[in-house]
């Protein structure tokens, strides 16, 4: 994840001097106590969750003994926060807090730079006091100007002989904000002791997902900003995108708990950000809950589409199928028409699918996509870009109520029986295979003919007619052959692209 | 009139001969647009859809003479060096197509930018389109679709549109052409939370450009641009009609939408909070993204009136 859980974030303060109290992670009770007997003393515990207002939400407590932090950590340990399940807790030794300051660093997207927000009141009720903090320009070359910090702590309560040491420590949570580029880095509080000690008390840090590439030692599993640890399928999307750079593949869910007072769950794919969050809109408005938000667009292969429709119908209690993005796209759309039809297809697709297959070359797209899921039990119909996104909501609804009830459970894809054992060569992420039992002479000149020329006729026989490197990426051309094998009623060809997590298959 | 780019510009391609340098070349030459040159390091004395192919910036403006505005279409992680690098050479007008680029690389280009009074369209933008004179970036994606998809500027009921997304540019200006409405020019700001021109500014353009009669704005929730274009509203430096509609509505919080502007953090940059800013400040917003063009229609066919 992107966002980093507050003792990872402390780690890093202390690796740069920055102290944080004692403490350490932990996610059984057990843990609990044997860290908070090696602490001694009072401690607290805090869930690692991505939430604000935690201690209001019951998920920071004290305990006086090790037996007491014991039964804390087990409630806590239970807790669950929207879509968010505890699974660590951090015990650390109790501070006696003499000041609190509150200090972040941001993104101004007005300046086009970084700010630090500053107010040496600090606290949790930060944000009723807005106006009280200051904000302080940071330099994306050079930093933030000590002089400036120095005048912030000048103004407030704080013992002079403690400033030299506050403003060290704001430098390090500034640099540590530039050397990890972070989108936002939060100390708060940042406290002085009793004892006259500079301690980050709480610390939550969110990376910049575009930077995570450059930041191997953070040990960042998933760039993506999500409000959940990674779901199952939302691991498998991240391999797919990161194994083909394509076009844009974002996948997430998204928490249903009003879906059983709405009209019912549904499979969300986009197309486009602004697209998919208009097209979101239209469908909720009519009564819909999306179990998630997708978006494939920027010209992805029909891969990347199969595999997104799949990953979204590996969601259980599903009533349809929902796809619209601008409605006016760039990009050729047949390919997204061969890529869904192909899972739908695969899928046997039992409940309703609204597809919004407007912009460059929609009619074809909307052409093979109804006519290749004809004989599917769920009925799929396309649309285009004068069919209005509320207009096409309102009919996917009519569709749904049709379909009475009928909910989608996820299945396993159907693979010819010819595949191991006939004519095969690897692809990228799979391998196609061509049934030349089925090949007679007609078969093949059809099989050659729209292989968009990847395939040559060898002694009857339709063969590979490029370089394997050549044919690695021609995973939309190859599916579109599939497609239209399938409508010509001579399904000889098949190409196998498993998707690791879901599918079994020797080709992984 | 139009804003930002027309067909007198003179533009160079940086990274023209990746495959989207090409593509993008094709589209932009075939509608008009008057490629001078194109650049990619170690490729130069080639030649892409008729531009000359230099090894550096500096080479091709030394070559061909000066620049107005650069697009940009190498790989996100080298965006940086190469937008500086334009920036350094003289070119004052950038144009940066990648998605994907770091922010604290775009906030590093933003400080070089304002050093040298450059300034910058994106990142992570589909580019800018006059209809009947030029694009830069990939617009409409085909020029003949371009051509068919956009109405030229009509007296009197000319719009000029500005969207944080790049599908809905091209949907905005298709839906609004179908119902009318002239286009002075299309622009995508870009989908990331730290970009060059933000709606505002593209705003005080529109207010600047006689021709424009009103202002169409796709926003999406995150960030605070659409909150500032209501300022500027109720500022009274924006005074053209303002119609909008505002992404997101059904997006929860803590979860990026896609784009990385697209996200509601601390309670921030809410779709209700852009609603009733703009609201507040006079503009017309639409709940219904089907309703946006006849709206729009509706709108200047008021000002017409009032005119006359």
């Amino acid at each position: 994840m992107a966002r980093l859980h507050e003792y990872q974030a402390k780690a890093l303060l202390r690796d740069r001097g920055l102290p944080a109290p004692p403490g350490q992670a932990v996610s059984t009770a057990d843990e609990a106590r044997a860290v908070a007997d090696q602490l001694g003393g009072r401690v607290v515990l805090k869930v690692q969750a991505w939430i604000t207002g935690r201690a209001a939400k019951g998920g920071i407590q004290f305990a006086d003994t090790p037996n007491e932090a014991h039964d804390k950590a087990a409630q806590l340990l239970e807790m669950r926060f929207g879509n968010f399940p505890v699974r660590e807790v951090l015990v650390e030794r109790a501070i006696e807090i003499k000041h609190e300051l509150f200090v972040s660093v941001a993104i101004d997207d007005a300046a086009q730079a970084p700010v630090l927000l500053l107010d040496a009141q600090g606290g949790s009720g930060i944000e009723d006091r807005a106006d009280s903090v200051h904000r302080l320009p940071i330099d994306v070359r050079t930093g933030v100007d000590a002089s400036a910090i120095r005048d912030v702590l000048g103004e407030s309560p704080i013992d002079a002989g403690l400033h030299d040491d506050l403003v060290a420590a704001i430098q390090t949570i500034v640099d540590l904000a530039r050397e990890t580029e972070a989108r936002s880095l939060e100390v708060n509080p940042l406290v002085t002791t009793k004892e006259d000690r500079v301690v980050a008390v709480d610390c939550r840090m969110t990376i910049d997902d575009y930077a995570v590439f450059r930041h191997p030692e953070l040990g960042i599993e998933i760039a993506r900003e999500l409000d959940h640890p990674a779901t199952e399928l939302e691991r498998i999307a991240y391999d797919i995108e990161q194994a083909d750079h394509r076009g844009t593949f974002y996948f997430a869910q998204l928490p249903t708990d009003d879906a059983e007072s709405s009209r019912g769950l549904i499979g969300f794919h986009g197309a486009g950000g602004g697209g998919s969050m208009m097209s979101m809109d239209a469908v909720t408005s009519v009564g819909f809950t999306l179990a998630n938000f997708c978006d494939t667009s920027g010209n992805p292969s029909a891969a990347k589409v199969y595999r997104a429709a799949r990953i979204i119908l590996g969601q259980p209690n599903l009533v349809g199928y929902f796809g619209s993005g601008s409605g006016v796209a760039s990009q050729e759309q047949f390919h997204s028409a061969y890529g869904l039809a192909k899972a739908f297809c695969e899928l046997n697709l039992s409940i309703p699918a609204v597809i919004r297959l407007g912009g460059n070359s929609e009619d074809r797209a909307v052409e093979i996509l109804e006519a290749a899921c004809a004989e599917l039990p769920g009925q799929v119909e396309g649309y285009k870009k004068d069919d209005t996104p509320s207009s096409i909501a309102q009919r996917f609804a009519e569709l749904v109520d049709d379909a009475g009830g009928r909910t989608w459970s996820p299945q396993p894809r159907r693979v010819p029986d010819y595949v191991g054992k006939t004519y095969s060569f690897s692809i990228s992420g799979g391998a196609v295979w061509i049934d030349h039992d089925q090949c007679d002479p007609q078969t093949t000149a059809l099989v050659v003919e729209h292989s968009s020329g990847l395939l040559k006729d060898a002694d009857g026989k339709p063969v590979l007619a490029v370089s394997a490197d050549e044919i690695q990426n021609k995973d939309s051309e190859l599916i579109a052959l599939e497609i239209e094998c399938r409508r010509a009623d001579h399904p000889v060809v098949f190409v196998d692209l498993p998707i690791k997590g879901i599918d079994t298959s020797p080709h992984i | 009139m139009s804003i930002i780019i027309d067909q007198t510009k003179r533009i160079l391609i940086q990274g023209i001969t990746g495959r989207e340098g090409r593509a993008r070349t094709k589209l932009m030459r075939e509608f008009g647009t008057n490629v001078v040159a194109g650049c990619t390091p170690g490729k130069g004395g080639q030649d892409v859809q008729g531009a000359p192919v230099f090894d550096s910036v500096a080479e091709a403006i030394a070559e061909v003479g000066d620049v107005d505005i650069s697009v940009i279409f190498v790989p996100a992680r080298l965006v940086k060096d190469a937008t500086i690098e334009a920036i350094e050479a003289g070119i004052r007008l950038l144009v940066l197509v990648p998605d994907r680029v770091p922010l604290w690389d775009t906030m590093e280009i933003a400080a070089v930018a304002k050093d040298h009074g450059a300034c910058f369209v994106g990142p992570n933008t589909l580019g800018v389109l006059s209809p009947g004179k030029a694009v830069v970036g990939m617009i409409g994606g085909r020029a003949d679709a371009a051509r068919q998809w956009f109405n030229e500027p009509k007296p009197g009921r000319t719009v000029g549109v500005i969207s944080r997304s790049g599908g809905m540019t091209s949907s905005c200006g298709y839906y609004l052409s179908r119902a009318g409405a002239g286009i002075s020019t299309l622009v995508h700001v870009g989908g990331d939370s730290v970009i060059g021109l933000p709606i505002p500014d593209v705003a005080a353009m529109f207010q600047d450009d006689p021709q424009t009669n009103a202002i169409v704005l796709f926003g999406e929730i995150g960030g605070s641009q659409e909150e500032r274009l209501a300022q500027a509203i109720v500022d009274g430096t924006i005074t053209k009609p303002v119609i909008a509609y505002i992404g997101g509505a059904a997006a929860k919080e803590g979860t990026r939408f896609s784009h990385a502007g697209a996200i509601i953090e601390h309670g921030r940059g809410t779709h209700a909070a852009k609603v009733s800013a703009l609201r507040e400040a006079g503009a017309t917003v639409v709940d219904s993204f089907s309703d946006l063009p006849q709206t729009t229609l509706d709108v200047l066919t008021k000002l017409q009136i009032a005119a006359s």
